[in-house]
């Protein structure tokens, strides 16, 4: 709290700041000196790994201005992301997408660098969803500002989505504008046991009805399902589902959004793979957690990356090689040519020289 | 522009060579019902229209149009309010109302596989056996083509609680200008790469032609009811809706409308609106009966707490939807009041509505046009209409000069000049406002990231540099000669 009323309190320091990150750019981009850019480095093991000079950019954070009434916060990338989120529970708010933290030193930056989403995704909306505006350096140090604070805001094109999830390679993120969602009153956690088969079409099926959820997932056997909103209505859903409530369910979904849970311990490759919510049981060696209402798939697998790939395109979507493993084949799915070729005009767009955490992404971009 | 003839036989007998001649039109008065589409105060004949029946012929037109280097404009169902399916005299017109398939709908992944010039409505309908429905509701979407939906990234009255057409989408085919085919998004919720359905969305056609969409369908609610308010204080109004978000409470719709807009529909639609309130407030609850039992009472307490002088549950379905009915009948009762309005699209932080809502009132006495004010309020996007007759000279003038000013306002107090309408050609000079040259450069660079010789739609949505200079030099200039009696808020 104390950093946030610094900051607040001496705007200067944090616009001094953006004039030594532009330095730095500026700097950099004459010289052709690849600058990899670190927030609280929690997601550090994710993508492909940059080069570069490390570019710290932490030192610019705190919340810019938080309305609750507006449904808006505004935030420096530096800012640690249990602070934004304590802050907004204090007024009975939230991030809508649940994002990963991945480790204590997680950023606002870096959250919204990676794009990822924790398990309200299917239900409430990713990263992305909730990205009202952004400002941002790019790769010539340019001091640029996109989208706004309101929620509807179609002029020009929407680059603050296209920079979510860009992994750095499009701009440094100096501050971003969030939609924030009102905390549910009641939200209860129900589990039974299910064959992962069954846990798809059941997932499925709940989804096509008028139900409250904000989270499923699939493990060890056992369909987790979470339930969101009013009293009465939660209270309804549950009667009509069925199922064991779970206690401390807190506890279970932060372990599943950050990884702590006993299905990601080991020293094996773990795959995302992001597929149709129908997709049947993906056919390949090792374990796996279902999330996101089955559109979501980890793997955890020595498959080789080719049949993993394989198997995500035939589900109707795409495998990420997220921790460990083998990375000679880069992090990401490959994509096809024309696509490739429009992601290294837009890169060429943002980042002309190439600096910005080139390689974290795909290779030349 | 008058039309160059030698270039349009040229480009016909290109695109006849793989399409039927009555897909190709260039007669005067076969190509005239395409000169506007909503906004009708701008009008240009097409140089050749093309009607292509496939994805396939989509691609051929886009490559010949690139290799002759013939500007293509893209056109769903023309309902858009901002121009930006306004041809060019030296280019194609490229309409996708002939891809009208549902190609299918997956009952089980909730999803619909569209063609681009399927009506947003009709989507909804052939999900209603099956529970399902297209949540983005846009007040045209009888009319209105998905595809433009996505070019404009629609909104409706439930977006506050559903989402724009981008939130509501997974996956695109899109032509490039060079007629090859890319997906953009996937099966799954997320794609490899950037997020290119994102930019692509409300892009107004200047980055590539969308030639199929994957929509997202929801269950519909179990039930749905609506709160109506009404208050002696617009600014009171706008506060009740800050209340109601600050109880946690975010409502299926939350729409507002003052009382020159009451005034017109009532008499035109019997909503049973009380037209002697500064403004009204429709609330809607939709979800579990439970959930909606729950939320109407805690409404209708905010509601009366926030100082309305009346407020009304509807009893029933028929009264629900004769409630909506007035604010969706909005603009053509409003029509009625005069020959012709113009409808501004301006999003404000919601706490500064009154200020603006009093900015408005008073320019409307400073250019002598009446305006109605229709408000998405839950999500702060402003819907004025400025009420002008085109055939008194200098009204249009007057008119386009009070909307700037109230987009000027929008800007001024936090928001931005268009919320789901676009910039077309309408607001491109509004844009030189909005964003500085930093920005515009960047979206010109993601533009020929797309489009290397600016052959899709230019000249609509990102301003020139040089536009912007000229219009610095215009605004001031009209600000001393034309209209000196006027304040600049
Ligand atoms: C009475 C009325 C009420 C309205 N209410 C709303 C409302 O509530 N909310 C709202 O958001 N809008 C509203 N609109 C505006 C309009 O209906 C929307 O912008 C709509 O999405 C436009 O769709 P269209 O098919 O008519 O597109 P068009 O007007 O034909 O085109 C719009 C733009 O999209 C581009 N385009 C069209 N199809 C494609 C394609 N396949 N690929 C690439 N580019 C394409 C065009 O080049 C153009 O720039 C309203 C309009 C009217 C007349």
């Amino acid at each position: 709290m104390s950093q946030t009323a610094a900051s607040v309190h001496f705007p200067n320091r944090m616009d001094k700041l953006i004039h030594q990150f532009i330095d730095t750019i500026r700097a950099a981009t004459e010289d052709r000196r690849r600058l990899r850019i670190r927030g609280g480095g929690s997601k550090a093991f994710y993508g492909n790994p940059a080069t570069g000079e490390d570019f710290d950019v932490t030192g610019y954070h705190g919340i810019i201005d938080y309305e609750p009434t507006e449904l808006v916060i505004t935030a420096r990338a530096g800012t640690p992301l249990t602070e934004i989120e304590s802050t907004m529970r204090a007024k009975g708010q939230m991030l809508g997408f649940e994002p990963p933290h991945f480790g204590g030193g997680a950023t606002l930056g870096g959250c919204i660098a990676a794009g990822l989403s924790g398990p309200r995704r299917a239900y409430t909306g990713a990263a992305r969803d909730f990205v009202l505006g952004l400002r941002l350096l790019d790769g010539r140090g340019t001091d640029l500002r996109f989208g706004g604070q309101v929620m509807k805001n179609v002029a020009g094109y929407d680059v603050s989505r296209l920079v979510t999830g860009s992994l750095g390679t499009l701009g440094v993120i100096l501050e971003v504008s969030l939609k924030a969602l009102p905390l549910p009153q009641a939200e209860l956690t129900l589990a039974c046991e299910q064959q992962r088969g069954e846990a798809i079409t059941l997932m499925n099926a709940w989804a096509g009805q008028p139900l409250p959820l904000s989270a499923t997932c699939h493990v060890e056997k056992r369909l987790y399902l979470r339930l969101s909103g009013a009293e009465s209505a939660v209270k309804a859903a549950a009667k009509k589902i069925g199922g064991e409530p779970v206690p401390n369910a807190a506890e279970f979904w932060n372990g599943v959004r950050d990884h702590r849970d006993l299905f990601f311990s080991g020293d094996g490759p773990v795959w995302r793979l992001s597929v149709a919510s129908t997709a049947a049981e993906i056919d390949l060696p090792g374990h796996q957690m279902l999330e996101w209402g089955g559109a979501l798939r980890w793997l955890k697998s020595d498959a080789d990356a080719d049949s993993v790939r394989k198997a995500a395109r035939k589900a109707g979507g795409h495998a990420t090689l997220f921790r460990r493993g083998n990375r000679t084949t880069g992090a990401f799915h490959p994509l096809p040519e024309v696509l490739m070729r429009i992601h290294r005009n837009v890169k060429q767009a943002m980042d002309p020289v190439g600096i910005l955490n080139p390689g974290r992404m795909y290779p030349n971009l | 522009m008058p039309i160059d003839f030698e270039r349009q036989r040229a480009v016909c007998s290109a695109l006849r060579a793989f399409m039927p001649e009555h897909n190709v039109l260039f007669d005067r008065e076969d190509v005239t019902p395409y000169e506007c589409d909503g906004l009708s105060a701008y009008r240009q004949v097409p140089m050749v229209v093309a009607l292509p029946e496939n994805e396939a012929q989509v691609c051929e037109i886009l490559e010949t149009c690139h290799a002759m280097r013939v500007p293509v404009v893209a056109r769903g169902a023309g309902t858009g309010l901002s121009g930006g399916a306004l041809p060019l005299g030296n280019g194609v017109l490229l309409s996708l109302a002939k891809l009208k398939n549902i190609l299918a709908i997956d009952t089980q992944a909730r999803i619909a596989r569209v063609q681009p010039g399927v009506r947003n409505l009709a989507i909804s309908e052939a999900a209603a056996p099956h529970g399902l429905y297209y949540a983005p509701d846009p007040s045209s979407q009888i009319a209105c083509s998905i595809g433009g939906n996505v070019a404009e990234n629609s909104g409706g009255v439930h977006c506050l609680k559903y989402g724009l057409t981008v939130h509501n989408i997974l996956k695109l085919r899109v032509a490039t200008i060079e007629g090859e085919i890319v997906e953009l998004g996937g099966g799954g919720l997320d794609a490899a790469g950037y997020d290119l359905m994102a930019l692509m969305t409300g892009s107004e056609g200047l980055l590539g032609v969308v030639t199929e969409i994957t929509v997202k369908l929801l269950p519909r609610p179990e039930c749905a009811q609506v709160v109506l308010a009404a208050f002696d204080d617009v600014g009171a109004a706008g506060q009740a809706v800050a209340n109601v978000i600050a109880a946690g409470i975010i409502p299926a719709g939350m729409e507002m409308m003052d009382q020159a807009a009451t005034l017109a529909v009532e008499p035109f639609v019997n909503a049973g609106y009380p037209t002697d309130a500064a403004g009204i407030l429709l609330c809607e609850s939709d979800g579990t009966r439970e959930e909606v039992a729950d939320e109407i009472a805690r409404i209708e307490k905010i509601m009366r707490d926030s100082g309305a002088h009346l407020v009304r549950v509807s009893q029933d379905e028929a009264e629900r939807l004769k409630f909506w009915a007035g604010r969706k009948a909005a603009f053509p009762a409003v029509g009625r009041l005069s020959p012709d309005y113009y409808c501004m699209d301006g999003t404000i932080p919601r706490r500064r509505l009154a200020e603006v809502l009093r900015g408005i009132a008073a320019m409307e006495k400073n250019y002598n046009l009446r305006c109605a004010n229709v408000f998405h309020a839950g999500d702060g996007n402003l819907h004025p209409l400025i009420l002008y007759d085109a055939n008194d000279p200098g009204q249009l003038q007057r008119a386009e000069l009070f909307g700037a000013e109230i987009l000027k306002l929008c800007i001024d107090v936090g928001g931005t000049i268009t919320g789901e309408h676009g910039v077309g050609i309408e607001k491109i000079d509004s844009m030189c406002v909005q964003f500085g040259a930093a920005e515009l450069e960047t979206f010109h660079a993601l533009k020929r990231a797309f489009d290397e010789h600016e052959l899709l739609n230019p000249g609509k949505a990102v301003p020139t540099l040089h536009r912007c200079a000229e219009f610095g030099r215009m605004h001031v200039h009209s600000g001393k000669e034309k209209f000196p009696e006027l304040p600049r808020f």
